[in-house]
């Protein structure tokens, strides 16, 4: 295939601006699936994906289009994930285009998504075309978003469809732009193979396979290859393009060309997202530039709840991890918990996917400890270890000191909250480093954060605190040197492992405080007072009490009540179900995750 | 001969009770002489069903003493003419003050009735009228004078605790109004906020804050009704009361065998709307039960249903593991606990061999007493009762 024919492509937007809505209608257009076989949103797979309206994993499809010109060109589109944990994989996928479509919503014009991926894509030195779309809705002002494109990103948008991804307006002058305005790949097709791994799928009957944007060279079955970062060699079984929702084999993938290949390849692990395929008997010189290993940002403890399934998580979270390289697993132990997990994830999302996909894929039963970043602690033995679990953290006499990851944030916001976003950021630690208008109404502010701060409920604050007019992105940034303490929590007076979490210094008061007073509200009455204390080191520093049962009986029991009364001490009974014991006390399974609920108000 | 327990049940009332979530209600007369003809047919079908003879017969509503007496007649006739009465059972009804006169209680006693409840609830008339209920507690001491009068050697008076705006001193004082009375049996019930009642749209969200130790609005908090249960239980027995159950009280030797008979499990049949019924094999005249060990059924709540269609639905088909399970926390309810050897009885295993860990974790924590071959909960168990029994189930 002449490559002038080809155009390889993404679509790269604000969450909900429409992306995977404007691909549905490109798929259909082209004819690729007709109507009738689209299932709204072909290419969120999973089904969490549609549920949620998430893209998690990359996607790629080949479009045929017959161009005004025309000639027939094949369209690549790959679809990149739309969540800031998977940034990484967003940048993968871009590196595998040549050109973006950047879609901005008429309605609410540039958001924060929309400069980082704009950025991101130019970083990549991709050809960005604008596209104007709910043009249907009341409030839609396309000219003015046109205009805001052009002035704030400094790309040309006059010109820019205008569509409705929704109604299917206008979609054909996008696949016109496409054509006239994306550049077509390059490379030398005789040249050595240098391919860029995107993305990768395990499936059970053909290992992993393999996304791949050919840059260099030529690939086909019965290829030795060698995957350059992690060193591993395969023979290749199959090659071949993506039909909507379907892999079509071919003879060959050559430079220019977006695909798949499979190589009887047992793990995703040896076939990392951004790592360079060569031939391994005749390799290229350079790997493609911008590889690294992604390293999980967030680490909690996951266990059985009941502690007889603990090989069955292990088998789960081994099946989910041969297609999620970037999930992390080691055994550990809680003296609260028994065996479980401690589990390292790019961020809280991606947490709740697995979660929510080992308790309906797998029918499991978690119970999650306290999602926390990793922390950086420097022994006075000159010793730095890398803390993933609290309750790992040294005596405090061998720390010299510690560092926690911090992001670089942008928050664009309505100028009427930018106060009330500033005061946000500065109650979670927030550096300011700038602020400018994008217009008059509109304004980017940039703040450190302490990664820590925002995992987990810092959007649902921007949210609520800009009545939905801010929008957010961060990237991490570097460690920083912190006053971090260990905060315990006393059940019945004994310590529970499970519970400790790490905290700001200055803040171990009042999340102790409330630390408590959730633990209070969760935890079930006992026929004893149970106390409950947050603790810093030896020193208690708040304390609440769940009061004893005192009364507990079901009055009359007489022949016609029987099943009734039976019916209530079962209720009784499954309710204590849920719970973990711990010493004398019961605890419910979702008291763990308390921490995570603190700053709700 | 095996023997086994009649429950009649009587539906009528003369109005419902705003706490009640009793199968009962007002019907008219006529619905009323339907019944009358619907429950002896099934009184008779009992008898061609099942065999042996009647321990006790209970005829409880609702409210019986409102109907006139020639419909206790019939039944008590129907019962007679179709069932063997061991000689000295137990034969009780249930009265509201205000419902029973000297006649009828002459005619019930003549009827071979040997034993009455009263419902009285309060001593104190503010309380019965936030109870909803129809009589005062003079109306009661009349009905009560008629009934000894007219030679009742056996009556129990219904009192309640926990009831909204009662205290442990208004508690106290109508049990001490009570006491003057010297009946042969009272019980004193908690207070349930019941879903679908009028109390539930008042009182649920109190019900709750009671539920959860914090302060109430309306209803006595907590730590006031456990004072409640205390008060009754140190009032009763200085007076002469023995407790032989969670919420029962009597005269030794006028414990209720009826009731007994269901924490015991004595087989039972009942009739009437929403009657339940336990039927083990031995008391069947024909076929078996398959692989069940017991069965338990009940008829329809429906009144239209119970009188013009299919009576019976709901049935439970009991294992072996369920019927050890309700005679633990069926039995412990009582002050005596359960029989170990009763036990090895009806199960032929011993209790330890199905509840030993049960039993070691309860007893660690001062829950349950394990001795002279019995089980038994202790005096501390008996105000957080659910928490050992909701253990068997």
């Amino acid at each position: 295939m002449d490559q002038s024919r080809i155009r390889n492509f993404c679509i790269v937007a604000h969450i909900d601006h429409g992306k995977s809505t404007l691909a549905d209608r490109l798929i259909e257009l082209t004819g690729t699936l007709t109507a009738r076989e689209m299932q709204s949103q072909v290419l969120d797979n999973m089904d969490l994906e549609r549920e949620r309206g998430i893209t998690i994993k990359s996607q790629a499809v080949r479009l045929i289009y017959k161009a005004d010109d025309g000639n027939e060109y094949i369209l690549n589109l790959i679809d990149t994930p739309g969540h800031v944990d998977f940034n990484y994989e967003v940048s993968r996928s871009l590196a595998a285009c040549d050109g973006a479509i950047l879609i901005i919503d008429a309605a609410q014009g540039i958001e924060a998504q929309t400069l980082a991926n704009v950025y991101l894509a130019l970083d990549h030195d991709l050809e960005v075309l604008p596209v104007i779309n709910k043009i249907d809705l009341p409030s839609a002002d396309p000219e003015g978003t046109a205009r805001e494109v052009e002035d704030v990103i400094g790309i040309p948008a006059m010109d820019a469809p205008r569509i409705s991804a929704k109604t299917g307006e206008n979609i054909k002058s996008v696949l016109e732009a496409i054509i006239n305005e994306l550049p077509a790949p390059d490379g030398d097709v005789n040249a050595p193979l240098q391919a860029l791994i995107f993305d990768s799928l395990y499936d059970s009957y053909r290992g992993v396979i393999v996304f791949c944007r050919v840059k260099e060279g030529r690939i086909k079955a019965g290829d030795k290859v060698r995957m350059m970062a992690t060193g591993a060699e395969f023979e290749v079984v199959e090659v071949g393009y993506f039909g909507a929702g379907q892999f079509i084999a071919s003879d060959e993938l050559s430079a220019g060309m977006v695909g798949y290949m499979t190589a009887s390849i047992k793990n995703v692990r040896d076939t990392r997202v951004g790592d360079t395929i060569t031939g391994a008997d005749n390799p290229c010189s350079e790997p493609l530039p911008g590889y690294k290993k992604v390293n999980p940002m967030v680490y909690c403890g996951l266990y059985p709840a009941d502690g007889a399934k603990y090989p069955d998580l292990r088998d789960a979270l081994e099946k989910l991890q041969l297609n999620d390289a970037a999930l992390f697993y080691e055994p550990e132990t809680s003296v609260a918990l028994g065996f479980g997990f401690r589990c390292g994830f790019l961020g809280l999302l991606h947490l709740d996917v697995i979660q929510e996909r080992l308790e309906r894929e797998y029918d499991l039963d978690l119970v999650t400890t306290a999602p926390g970043v990793v922390y950086r602690v420097y022994k006075t033995d000159g010793e730095m270890i890398e803390l993933t679990n609290p309750s790992n953290l040294p005596d405090p006499s061998e720390i010299e000191y510690m560092e926690e990851p911090y992001v670089s944030a942008e928050v664009m916001v309505r100028s009427e909250y930018i106060g009330a976003i500033m005061d946000l950021c500065q109650e979670r630690r927030g550096i300011y480093i700038s602020m400018e208008y994008m217009e008059e109404t509109r304004a980017l502010l940039k703040y450190e954060l302490p990664l820590n701060e925002i995992i987990y409920d810092f959007f649902d604050a921007l949210k609520s605190r800009s009545r939905g007019y801010a929008s957010f992105d961060y990237e991490l940034s570097e460690y920083k040197r912190s006053e971090l303490v260990k905060l315990d929590i006393l059940i019945n007076k004994e310590m529970v492992d499970a519970l400790s979490f790490i905290v700001f210094k200055d803040t171990a008061y009042e999340k102790g405080r409330k630390m408590c007073e959730k633990l209070k509200e969760k935890i079930p009455r006992h026929l004893f007072e149970i106390p409950i204390q947050a603790a810093v080191g030896s020193k208690v520093i708040a304390r609440e009490t769940v009061k004893a049962v005192r009364k507990d009986v079901l009055a009359k029991c007489y022949g016609g009540d029987i099943t009734r009364k039976k019916k209530l001490l079962e209720k009784q009974k499954e309710g204590k179900k849920r719970m973990r014991q711990i010493g004398n006390v019961e605890i419910p399974q979702e008291a763990f995750m308390s921490v995570l609920k603190l700053d709700e108000e | 001969m095996s023997d086994f327990e009649l429950y009649v049940h009587l539906p009528f009332c003369v109005q419902k009770c705003l706490y009640c979530d009793f199968t009962s209600g007002v019907f008219d007369g006529r619905l009323q002489r339907d019944y009358l003809k619907v429950i002896c047919e099934e009184i008779k079908e009992s008898a061609c069903r099942y065999k042996g003879r009647l321990s006790s017969v209970y005829i409880g509503g609702g409210t019986p003493s409102m109907l006139p007496l020639y419909f206790i007649e019939e039944i008590c006739n129907t019962i007679s003419d179709n069932f063997e009465i061991l000689p000295g059972a137990e034969i009780s009804i249930e009265a509201n003050p205000g419902t029973v006169t000297r006649e009828k209680a002459k005619g019930y006693l003549d009827l071979g009735i040997n034993r009455i409840s009263m419902g009285l609830q309060s001593a104190d008339d503010a309380e019965l009228k936030r109870l909803g209920r129809i009589h005062s507690y003079r109306d009661f001491l009349e009905s009560y004078d008629s009934l000894r009068k007219a030679g009742f050697p056996n009556i129990n008076i219904d009192l309640m605790s926990g009831l909204p705006g009662q205290t442990q001193d208004s508690l106290a004082a109508s049990l001490k109004e009570v006491l003057l009375l010297r009946p042969e049996h009272i019980s004193v019930y908690s207070l349930i906020i019941e879903e679908g009642t009028p109390f539930y749209d008042m009182y649920h969200e109190d019900a709750l804050r009671q539920e959860k130790g914090e302060d109430t609005m309306f209803l006595p908090g907590e730590d006031e009704t456990v004072s409640m249960l205390h008060l009754t239980e140190n009032l009763l027995l200085t007076s002469g009361y023995n407790k032989y159950e969670i919420s029962n009280f009597s005269k030794p030797g006028f414990e209720c065998r009826h009731n007994i008979g269901y924490w015991k499990r004595t087989p039972y049949v009942g009739v009437g709307l929403g009657a339940a019924s336990l039927i083990s094999p031995d008391i069947l005249r024909e076929g078996d039960m398959g692989s069940a060990f017991e069965v338990r059924y009940a008829n329809t709540k429906d009144m239209k249903t119970y009188l013009y269609g299919e009576k019976i639905g709901g049935f439970e088909e009991l294992k072996k593991s369920d019927a050890m399970s309700e005679f633990m926390f069926l039995g412990l309810r009582m002050t005596e606990g359960i029989s170990i050897s009763e036990f090895y009885e009806a199960f032929g295993i011993t209790p330890d061999a199905i509840y030993k860990e049960h039993f070691r974790k309860l007893s660690e924590r001062n829950l349950i007493i394990n001795e002279d071959g019995r089980i038994r909960l202790t005096p501390f168990a008996m105000d957080v009762s659910n928490i050992v029994l909701a253990a068997f189930v």
